[in-house]
């Protein structure tokens, strides 16, 4: 049978082992060569948007890259499906915009920050996703 | 109970019923939001109130962790707490943040990154509050007479959870990026370092419970969190998939996360088994129904329900749906907060000396807040299969989708009330068993010195 200190072993071996796995996967998946997201067109804008999505706690209704609530659209894609402008009319609301009845926050942003969020959605929207950005966003997948 | 200071914990465990009974206020705000009444969106939107929900949840099961912690270690490590004072100061330092940061969710001062709410400048005082607690545990250890396995488990869990809250802390441009160290700290928490501070707990109580004896108990306890980390490092590439990283994750995340089920499966086959096996017949029978239940019910939720959606060909049509929300509340449920709400049970008798452990209360908490959550569960795992149909594999719109589940939410939200009305029980008789006494120091002694190996 099986020992206390074998199983001690097997416990301490496994996680050296795995972990250092896990590290050198990591390395290899953050090299700039195995890139999918375009980074280097991460400009400021689209920095400014990601901070804006942030401050405002956007995931805590809508998902993106599927991460997030599953009370508001997912937006991965959605400059694709529903365009820049009406994405800025939205984000510039005085009203909350409600047009299925579930209500979102009126942020009335100014003009910089809307666009700066459009920005942010486009970059997001480039991703290269292993294939979910045509299951996810049902549009889009058309368009393609 | 044998030692004094263990008392502490009594009040980590009263702030756990606090934010837990508020945390189910917020799912309720949620729950009733989802079939069209969100009266409260003007001053409670739903990003708050999952915001609230989420980290309250969490916040309240730390509480219990370091509850545990402080029960248990003086025990295992046979002296005092090095501090109790410094404990207390913990304890009023960890209310605080929580209370800070849930207010600050009300007015719109937050970080959105999911399970993270909590602002930068917060996070310092997290990690301030946290090293004061490991500096107590470490110092007692260290102090202590004995050094068991079990003590050992539970304290790496603990130190293992602090360091991995650091990667949570860096600032990214990319999301994609950002999203990929976020699930250093979500994804091996629970699937990890969780599983270790959850095993400590479990192993003691099933020492003390079943009167096994302690070598066997902690050799199988290697092995579970052995196959815990095994599986649980390289299955964070589940969370890989569809993010914007390289394809590699979609075998390594695959094939690892297939096998986390495994130590859950472990797991109860563990307390199960050591149950059966041993010859003490400990009065405290509702400790034992939240003990066993916790690891039978986490097999279920985190294990057979995680794999449900884990393998990449699934995840492509699950990623980020109401599936997800039901995996989310049965593996929390099983893993955490049972476990939390077993060693509460076990340790409120010998806290207080009161002997409460046989009233029908305790059993009714126990069966109606367990059935109710199933019945949520089944309600958002039903709602979850009709919104990836519809969404995912029939393009219809999000808003469309989301009517046609609306009704399971009624369901849900009925199970909700007897989940609801079985913690509201467990509530009530922790608050009945009053404070912490002396005399139960005395007795503990006489009545149970098998106890004490
Ligand atoms: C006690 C242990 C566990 C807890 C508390 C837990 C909890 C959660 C939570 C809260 C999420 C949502 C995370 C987010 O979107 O931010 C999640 C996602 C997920 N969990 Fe678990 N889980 C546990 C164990 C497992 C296990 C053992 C497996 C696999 C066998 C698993 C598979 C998954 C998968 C695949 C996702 C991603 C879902 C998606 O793509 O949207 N989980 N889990
Ligand atoms: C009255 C009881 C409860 C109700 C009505 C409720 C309701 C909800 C709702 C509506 C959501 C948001 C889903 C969405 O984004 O659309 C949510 C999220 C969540 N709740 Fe609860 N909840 C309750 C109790 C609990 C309990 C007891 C736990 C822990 C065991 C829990 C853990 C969670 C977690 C982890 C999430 C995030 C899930 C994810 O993002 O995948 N909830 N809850
Ligand atoms: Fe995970």
């Amino acid at each position: 049978m099986l020992s206390k200190s074998q199983a001690r072993t097997f416990f301490f071996g496994g996680t050296v082992v795995t972990f250092l796995i896990f590290i050198g996967l990591t390395i290899y998946s953050l090299a700039p060569g195995n890139d999918q997201t375009n980074h280097l067109a991460i400009t400021d804008d689209v920095i400014k948007g990601k901070h804006l999505w942030e401050t405002n706690n956007c995931m805590g209704c809508h998902s993106i890259l599927g991460e997030g609530g599953y009370y508001a659209p997912e937006l991965t894609k959605v400059i694709d499906r529903r365009g820049a402008p009406l994405i800025k009319a939205i984000l510039q609301s005085p009203v909350p915009w409600a047009p299925n009845g579930r209500k979102m926050v009126a942020y009335e942003m100014p003009e910089e920050e809307a666009a700066a969020m459009v920005a942010y959605l486009e970059w997001i929207g480039k991703i290269d996703l292993n294939g979910f950005d045509r299951i996810v966003s049902p549009l889009a997948k058309d368009k393609q | 109970m044998k030692y004094k200071s263990q008392q502490v914990a009594y009040w980590f465990f009263a702030l756990c019923m606090l934010l837990f009974a508020l945390q189910i206020v917020y799912g309720f705000i949620m729950g009733f939001a989802r079939i069209g009444m969100d009266g409260l969106h003007d001053w409670i939107p739903f990003n708050t109130a999952r915001a609230v929900h989420t980290n309250l949840l969490v916040v309240w099961l730390l509480s219990g962790f370091m509850g545990a912690a402080y029960y248990i270690i003086p025990e295992e490590a046979q002296r005092e707490l090095v501090s109790v004072k410094w404990a207390y100061v913990q304890l009023i330092s960890l209310a605080l943040v929580g209370v800070l940061a849930i207010t600050g969710y009300h007015f719109n001062i937050w970080e959105g990154r999911k399970f993270l709410e909590i602002p930068r400048e917060l996070d310092y005082l997290v990690v301030i509050n946290v090293l004061l607690f490991l500096g107590i545990i470490l110092t007692t250890l260290y102090k202590g007479k004995r050094r068991t396995t079990t003590a050992l488990v539970l304290t790496m869990g603990l130190v293992f959870a602090a360091l991995l809250y650091l990667p949570g802390m860096i600032w990214f441009d990319s999301q994609v990026t950002d999203s990929f160290f976020r699930w250093w700290v979500v994804h091996l928490w629970v699937e990890g370092v969780w599983e270790l501070i959850m095993g400590g707990i479990l192993a003691f109580l099933l020492i003390k419970l079943t009167g096994v004896d302690r070598e066997v108990i902690e050799k199988w306890l290697y092995v579970i969190v052995g196959l815990t980390f095994l599986s649980g490092i390289l299955g964070t590439g589940h969370h890989y998939y569809y993010i914007g990283v390289n394809k590699i994750w979609l075998i390594v995340g695959g094939v690892f996360s297939a096998l986390e089920p495994l130590a859950f499966l472990a797991m109860a086959l563990f307390a199960v088994y050591m149950y059966r096996k041993g010859e003490r017949n400990h009065p405290n029978k509702i400790a034992l129904f939240w003990t066993i239940g916790s690891a039978i019910v986490s097999f279920v939720g985190a294990g057979l329900l995680g794999f449900a959606h884990t393998l990449p060909q699934v995840n492509l049509y699950t990623h980020g749906t109401l599936i997800t929300a039901m995996h989310g509340h049965y593996a929390f449920w099983g893993a955490y907060v049972m476990i939390v709400l077993a060693i509460i049970s076990y340790a409120m008798p010998n806290m207080t000396g009161r002997k409460r452990h046989d009233k029908t209360n305790g059993h009714l908490a126990f069966w109606l807040s367990n059935i109710g959550m199933l019945g949520m569960v089944v309600a958002m795992g039903v709602a979850g299969v009709v919104q990836v149909y519809l969404e995912r594999r029939l393009s219809m719109d999000f808003m469309v989708a989301q009517e046609e589940v609306k009704i399971h939410f009624v369901v849900m939200l009925l199970n909700a009330s007897l989940f609801a009305t079985g913690i509201g029980l467990y509530i009530y008789e922790f608050i009945k068993y009053g404070r912490p006494t002396d005399e139960a120091l005395e007795m503990k002694k006489e009545e149970e010195p098998a106890l004490v190996h």
